[in-house]
């Protein structure tokens, strides 16, 4: 059994709004383990960033975060003050943003962001801190590396400004990376170069890695494990093999018809879609999440029947053939039927 | 940086220039300097001595040019009512301008940034509330008024602070106050805007993601970025608070430049208030040049290009 | 559908009553300012006396919360015997026709410089930037002072020397705001279809920048009255015996030590007249365009 870095239980996001509530997380749990790479996938304005922003308690100041459980190398991190949360971010949970443009402060160096992140997590200081520094920058293929400690973040392009943001991530050697889009504002060649970097470097330090994706092209090439979100929850969790192969939720049927696969679709065939809009998050939902979205014929190359078994105690969350890492969760009965699974009551 | 710089004096000497120009015809057409001078009871005839004697029967752009020409060398022209050198005059009142309007920025910057900054650090929180409502009071304030309800509280009712005069430090500091509250609402607004719009930047987040302690962000990567515009403005402010020393000096009877220029005007002394019409401008266009440079050092955007 | 994202409302000026009656600065402003333009306007039949009539047997009367004040004089009487409370309600019109004076014609000058900078930038933009620049480089009260001084302090040279030199606001706000709004589509398409200068800067961008136009107004109203009143302090803006504020602050100065009402009225009044423009000025900038709060 591979070593657990992160455990979240049960997580929700409220945020307040003059006279009602926004739900945008609500009741999400995941795992990461020891060099393992969990995807979260889903579209715009389903929580995803949100959630990120949680594990490192750097959540706007009027957003309310209610957790069950939020463990740290199997060590509760729930109840830390502010100032040994500190002490973990950038230590032990490393994070990248999505905007390498704007992620860096434009009024200092390279060098002087990077030595500072050292200095507070490690102590050190002057040649040492710089001599580590440009070890990290070479090991993100930044070279010659000296000359760009100097530079300003204008002076670097986008491509170098996200390899700058990942080093300075890794300086300390975190368990824990979490990458929010980190290639999505960048060019398509270059991110290729950042996912196969990203990817390379977590093997190499044998961190844990969750990345936030709308991306499910960047999905296939590098998660182990895949959680699909959808209006603040995970709608189903499992393998990157059991989510591509074996979609059971109908929401996952539907991103997945969305991408253009070379053989799988046919001439005269139209690419899928998912009509609608992200239905609001605001107050409780009055009837299911999908409302609206269906679309209309569901694609016929996926008619297979899963077997889907009930897991105790949740009302609409199963696990599919039994696997206990292939899970999917419904909103309602209307969802579930629209799944046309088959429900095995037998086990359990 | 460096070519920065040159087209950036460039463009204040040209301002200056102008300036002058404006402040001197303005003067010149409102009102015919050879009255002012002989004074009421002189005859015409004086009139037209006087008129020859100083050359204001030239025309007003010789006249300009000849001004100009001995501006450029130090040489302002004789006062009428002082009866010494312009240059020289301005040159004694200006230390105490200088010592008040600086005292001022100061209280004012002082009063402002810290104020500014806790309320970005919580929006609409007391604090928030407290230094808006003080920024709105101080803007309505007229200085005049203000000056002379200090001067009841301070110095008759309490005893505290001497009324008038520049002798001692205790001179200063109802002065002080009068001039430079007015500045601190501008100050405070922008700092709290600044702040507040730094403090939701990507490389905030990134800041507090590397776990960076809350001052470090705060001082560091935070205000570094906001006091740019902060800077450009107090020296704005600074340059008004000149223009603003003439009420507050005459009020404390400060023998600053301010004084001076109350002094000139009641008295149509024409070259010393064209004289000190000069310095103040120049000074305020030195002032946004150093400003403008020091910005410009202190944004490596603008540094290194 | 209930779930369909609730957006608010799609118009872009969501002036409605509700939001003016939800600001508390604006709506106390706005009452005040209100208050002191009825009483300017109706100052002749207000007014218990005439303000110019001089009563020196009743000099200096306290005012009526005064152990020696009374009800026929409520706000006492000044250094001449003249009733404080006429003089300050006759001081109100003076102060508004000032300030609303002197904005409008640097309002004009202004916008003028501002719209023509904005909309064709370039040449016109640098030549409008440096006048700002120049403006700025001098100093209003000193300037103001000295033209006052030579010209003679009449009610309508105040009022034109400082709209001459007020237009600094207005220029630079207005050329930000047609900036931004020349970039939209909807100028390209007057363009496109054939609209003449003249048409587009009337029709489309005008009354897109009346909103920042009728705010920076009514700051710069205020600004006017406390410059006006300063002026009027020193002795080198409206004459005696005109009722102005600033005067009758000036005018008491001697007695402030005995009889501090005297500057304490007058003062008062002015700090609420300019404190109320300006909130109204703010609220009014909250509600139209809360992006351009600062």
């Amino acid at each position: 059994m591979a070593e657990q870095v992160l455990n979240i239980t049960n997580l929700s996001i409220d945020i307040p709004l003059s006279g009602d509530v926004l739900h945008a997380v609500d009741g999400i749990s995941v795992s990461v383990n020891k060099g393992e790479t969990l995807c979260i996938v889903g579209e715009s304005g389903c929580g995803k960033s949100l959630t990120s922003l949680a594990i490192m308690d750097l959540l706007p100041q009027k957003a309310i975060r209610t957790v069950d459980k939020l463990e740290l190398n199997g060590k509760s991190i729930l109840n830390y003050s502010d100032r040994e949360m500190s002490d973990v971010r950038g230590n032990k949970i490393g994070m990248i943003f999505q905007e390498p443009m704007t992620s860096l402060n434009p009024s200092f160096t390279v060098e002087n962001q990077m030595i500072e992140t050292l200095t507070r997590h490690r102590n050190i200081t002057g040649n040492s801190a710089k001599k580590l520094a440009v070890e990290m920058l070479e090991k993100v293929g930044i070279t010659p590396a000296k000359p760009r400690l100097k530079q300003y973040p204008h002076q670097l392009s986008g491509g170098l400004r996200q390899r700058v943001m990942i080093a300075m991530t890794l300086l300390c050697q975190p368990e824990l990376i979490i990458a929010d889009e980190p290639t999505t504002a960048l060019d398509v060649t270059i991110q290729a170069q950042i996912l196969e970097l990203l990817k390379r470097l977590q093997s190499d330090f044998n961190t844990g890695l969750i990345l936030i994706t709308h991306d499910l092209g960047v999905v296939a090439k590098i998660a182990d494990r895949v959680a699909v979100m959808y209006a603040g929850q995970i709608v189903e969790e499992g393998s990157v093999y059991e989510i591509f192969d074996d979609p059971s939720h109908p929401y996952t049927k539907g991103l997945l018809s969305c991408i253009p696969v070379p053989g799988k679709i046919k001439k005269g065939e139209r690419l899928g879609s998912i009509p609608g809009m992200v239905p609001s998050l605001i107050g409780k939902f009055s009837e299911c999440r999908f409302a609206g979205r269906w679309t209309v014929e569901p694609s016929k190359h996926d008619e297979k029947i899963t077997t889907l078994i009930p897991i105790k105690g949740s009302k609409y969350e199963f696990s599919v053939d039994g696997t206990t890492n292939h899970i999917v969760r419904f909103c309602c009965k209307h969802c579930l039927e629209r799944s046309k699974s088959k429900i095995n009551k037998g086990v359990n | 940086m460096f070519f920065y710089a040159f087209k950036r004096s460039l463009l204040a000497i040209l301002v200056a220039l102008t300036v002058s120009m404006i402040s001197f015809s303005l003067l010149y057409i409102s009102s015919d300097p050879a009255i002012a001078m002989a004074g009421e009871t002189a005859s015409d005839a004086d009139i037209e001595a006087i008129r020859e004697l100083y050359g204001f029967d030239r025309s007003i752009v010789v006249q300009y040019l000849d001004w100009l020409k001995k501006a450029a060398s130090g040489d302002l022209g004789k006062s009428y009512y002082f009866r010494t050198d312009v240059s020289h005059l301005i040159a004694e009142r200006l230390p105490t301008t200088m010592t008040l309007g600086l005292c001022a920025i100061i209280f004012a910057i002082g009063l402002a940034v810290p104020l500014g900054v806790a309320a970005a650090i919580r929006p609409n929180s007391i604090i928030d509330r407290v230094a808006l409502f003080l920024s709105v009071m101080g803007q309505a304030l007229p200085s005049f008024w203000f000056a002379l309800i200090l001067i009841v509280l301070f110095s008759v009712n309490l005893r505290w602070l001497p009324v008038s005069g520049s002798d001692t430090w205790l001179h200063f500091v109802m002065p002080t106050i009068v001039l430079g509250y007015y500045a601190a609402p501008a100050i405070m607004r922008l700092t709290r805007t600044g702040m507040l719009e730094v403090l939701s930047t990507d490389y905030i987040r990134t800041a507090r993601a590397k776990g960076l302690r809350p001052p470090v962000v705060l001082f560091k990567h935070a205000l570094r970025n906001a006091i740019i515009p902060v800077v450009s403005l107090a020296a704005v402010q600074f340059g008004f608070m000149l223009g603003g020393s003439i009420v507050v000096e005459t009020i404390f009877a400060l023998h600053g430049a301010g004084f001076l220029a109350w002094e000139s005007i009641t008295r149509n002394d024409l070259p010393t208030v064209q004289g000190l019409i000069l310095a103040f401008s120049l000074f305020y266009i030195i002032l946004t040049l150093i400003a403008d440079l020091i910005n410009a050092w202190l944004d490596p955007r603008i540094r290194i290009s | 559908m209930t779930n369909l994202p609730q957006t608010t409302s799609n118009n872009p000026y969501p002036a409605g009553k509700g939001r003016i009656l939800q600001h508390k600065g604006m709506m106390i402003g706005s009452l005040i300012v209100i208050f002191v333009m009825l009483l300017a306007i109706l100052a002749p039949l207000i007014a218990p006396h005439d303000p110019y009539y001089q009563d020196l047997l009743n000099r200096l009367k306290p005012p009526v919360w005064d152990t020696r004040g009374s009800w026929d004089h409520i706000l006492g009487t000044d250094h001449l015997g003249r009733d404080y409370l006429s003089r300050l309600i006759y001081g109100a019109r003076i102060s508004l026709l000032i300030g609303i004076g002197a904005a409008m014609i640097s309002g004009i000058i202004g916008t003028f410089l501002g719209v023509m900078a904005g909309y064709f930038g370039g040449r016109v933009d640098m030549v409008v930037t440096f006048l700002i620049t120049v403006r700025l480089s001098m100093p209003v009260v000193l300037v103001a002072l000295a033209v006052v001084a030579i010209v003679g302090g009449s009610l309508q040279v105040v009022i034109a020397v400082l709209g001459l030199l007020l237009w600094d606001r207005f220029a630079v706000v207005m050329r930000s705001s047609t900036l931004q709004i020349r970039s939209m589509d909807y100028i390209t398409a007057a363009r496109a279809v054939g609209c003449s200068t003249a048409r587009i800067l009337m029709t489309e961008i005008m009354p897109n920048v009346v909103n920042n136009l009728i705010v920076i107004a009514t700051l710069e109203i205020a600004h006017a009255i406390i410059l006006e009143a300063a002026l009027s302090f020193l002795g080198l803006g409206v004459q005696p015996p005109l009722p102005s504020w600033g005067l009758m602050v000036s005018e008491g100065k001697d007695m402030m030590l005995f009889e501090p009402w005297l500057i304490t009225i007058p003062g008062v009044a002015l700090f609420a007249l300019v404190l109320s423009i300006n909130l109204l000025g703010d609220g009014m900038r909250d509600v139209t365009a809360p992006e351009n709060r600062n």
